[in-house]
């Protein structure tokens, strides 16, 4: 497989057409909204806490097809994780998206689905686009006590 | 829809218009395909070697030796301002002030003029078209000033609305800055037709953005009528962090400096200070000469290409590439028809985000931009984020059209791809 065919494999093609979780989440504890501004990619993730669990996550917004793709599948993979958890898995997904995954010690295991997020390291003007959607959950995470929408760039 | 996409398209057979071995990266670079020239343009031999040359044989501070070296820079700095306002078509070619490039070009017209003649209450005219540095400069004086910005909208080709520019034209209006040519879709302005209308309307001044037409239109300052015309000397084969603007020399005895230093000052006593002539009152520090000598290398190139055959080098890109494009399924282009537009294609193709046919078109040699192209005003009014553009130039040639067709055609492909 090409580095191309490796980015934009069929995972990633099926997440940006169909992707999950996308919406508005009523009852929302949490919510940011996240902006690249270099190329006005725009998301918005919406997170509902059960105590200290994620309950669930919904986005909405417009961007690539590697950032839509990576907001998706972040909605399934921190569904049910502690806040902590989320923290950590993040730490481990942008260790997999800059090329750091190895030195890390990072296991495929640890990511789950999110190893098709591995080839973005190889094409490092893309890993703000992967990244966005983290970034801006960890924002709404933090914003859950008051419950109002901040902005992050 | 055309039903010929099947077959093998005829390679389109245009030859350079400036041969690629003039050009240092290109020349390395065989199988390259620059596409965004309208971003900034490669540099000719002819544009380093004026460079290297100046630091090597006269570098020495401009205006400030008492000596033979110091004089030789000031005569490079000196000779390079009056080839390149002749070049733009400025007899005057002292009112010619270099800048950093249009940017800062923008910046000083709205403070060195506009600071100290629009009022509360005044209004200032752009358009929907514009760069954000004919853009952020005019609102944030508006604001600053409590003066209105107008806005004027665009046809649904892109093009300013000119009816609608009219109807924004009153006693009070003291700017009207317009692009001449569009960067992120490349709709050229009809300059004569805009400066008859605010003559007869208004008393404003009229500040042009040529930073994408002085690389690819003859440029005939004096015969404008307008009164600012503001440049990059980067997207015209010259350096980066040169450009100029050029101003009729009434409009500027009306402005007051807008950066202080040395150079610009004729006299400092304690407690105030007089000022030096044109072009130096505007030129405060120590000059770039070096890369004013490396621009006027650029249009030496240009000249010699001749400013009307660069023109019609890119209709001819243009048309190969509309005929080319028209025929790929699910792609819209923005824009009008090439007679009006300048070597600019900006577009979308359907269930490819511009940022992904970016990445994939460099995967196949192909550069283009994708992104807002610093007109987010414009970006809301066609409702998208971002376009991809592809921009031509001089060295850009037919082999660079079929490699971007292929390279979207094999763009298509991947992301049909996608199971159902
Ligand atoms: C139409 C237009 N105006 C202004 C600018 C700003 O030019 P610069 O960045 O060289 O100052 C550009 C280039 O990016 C442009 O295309």
């Amino acid at each position: 497989m090409s580095d191309l065919q490796e980015l934009y494999q069929s995972v990633i093609l099926d997440h940006n057409r169909k992707p999950r979780n996308f919406g508005t989440l009523d009852g929302a504890t949490g919510t940011a909204e996240g902006k690249n501004p270099l190329c006005g990619d725009q998301v918005e993730i919406a997170v509902q806490l059960d105590g200290d669990t994620v309950s669930r996550v919904m986005f909405t917004g417009h961007g690539c097809a590697i950032s839509k793709a990576s907001a998706s599948l972040m909605t399934a993979a921190v569904q049910g994780k502690t806040r902590a958890e989320v923290d950590a898995l993040f730490d481990k997904f942008h260790a997999l998206v800059t090329g750091r995954a190895d030195e890390a010690d990072i296991t495929r295991e640890a990511l789950g689905q999110l190893v098709v997020f591995s080839s973005v390291s190889r094409f490092p003007i893309r890993v703000k686009c992967a990244s966005l959607a983290w970034h801006t959950l960890r924002a709404a995470l933090e914003n859950d006590a008051a419950g109002v929408p901040v902005s992050t760039e | 829809m055309s039903t010929t996409t099947t077959l093998a398209p005829q390679p389109v057979s245009l030859a350079p218009l400036a041969p690629r071995a003039d050009f240092p990266l290109l020349a390395a670079q065989p199988s390259l395909h620059y596409l965004d020239s309208a971003a900034t343009s490669q540099k000719p031999q002819a544009v380093l070697d004026a460079i290297t040359g100046f630091y090597s044989t006269a570098n020495a501070n401009p205006h400030r030796g008492a000596y033979e070296l110091s004089a030789k820079a000031t005569d490079a700095y000196h000779d390079s301002r009056i080839t390149i306002a002749r070049f733009l078509g400025a007899a005057d070619t002292d009112t010619l002030v270099f800048t950093r490039g249009t940017t800062e070009s923008m910046n000083l017209v709205a403070n060195a003029w506009g600071r100290t003649h629009v009022q509360e209450g005044d209004e200032i005219v752009i358009t929907a078209l514009e760069h954000h540095a004919n853009f952020v400069p005019w609102q944030q004086l508006a604001l600053a000033k409590g003066a209105h910005l107008r806005i004027a909208e665009l046809t649904s080709d892109q093009r300013i609305d000119l009816d609608h520019l009219e109807s924004l034209l009153t006693s009070r209006t003291r700017i009207v800055a317009i692009t001449q040519v569009s960067n992120a879709v490349g709709s050229i302005t009809p300059v004569a037709e805009v400066v008859r209308m605010v003559r007869a309307k208004s008393p404003a001044i009229i500040v042009l953005d040529g930073a994408q037409g002085a690389p690819h239109l003859p440029v005939e300052f004096d015969a404008l009528g307008i009164d600012f015309y503001a440049f990059s000397g980067h997207k015209l084969l010259g350096p980066m962090g040169i450009g100029g603007v050029i101003g009729t020399r009434a409009r500027w005895l009306e402005c007051e400096p807008w950066q202080f230093g040395g150079d610009m000052i004729e006299w400092v006593n304690d407690h105030d200070s007089t000022w030096n002539t044109l072009p130096h009152k505007f030129e405060a520090g120590t000059p770039n000469a070096a890369d004013a000598v490396g621009l006027a290398a650029a249009v030496r190139y240009l000249q010699q290409l001749d400013m009307t055959a660069v023109r019609e080098h890119e209709v001819a890109l243009l048309e190969a590439a509309h005929a080319r494009l028209s025929a790929l399924e699910g792609l819209h282009m923005y824009g009008p028809p090439a007679s009006q537009r300048s070597g600019v294609i900006s577009f979308s193709l359907a269930d490819v985000h511009p940022h992904d046919l970016a990445t994939i078109l460099d995967q196949h040699g192909v550069c283009i931009r994708a992104g807002h192209h610093c007109a987010q005003p414009l970006m809301r009014r066609l409702g998208t984020n971002s376009t991809a553009r592809a921009s031509f130039y001089v060295y850009s040639d037919g082999s660079d059209v079929d490699a971007l067709v292929h390279a979207l055609t094999e763009a298509q492909r991947m992301f049909a791809h996608t199971p159902a």
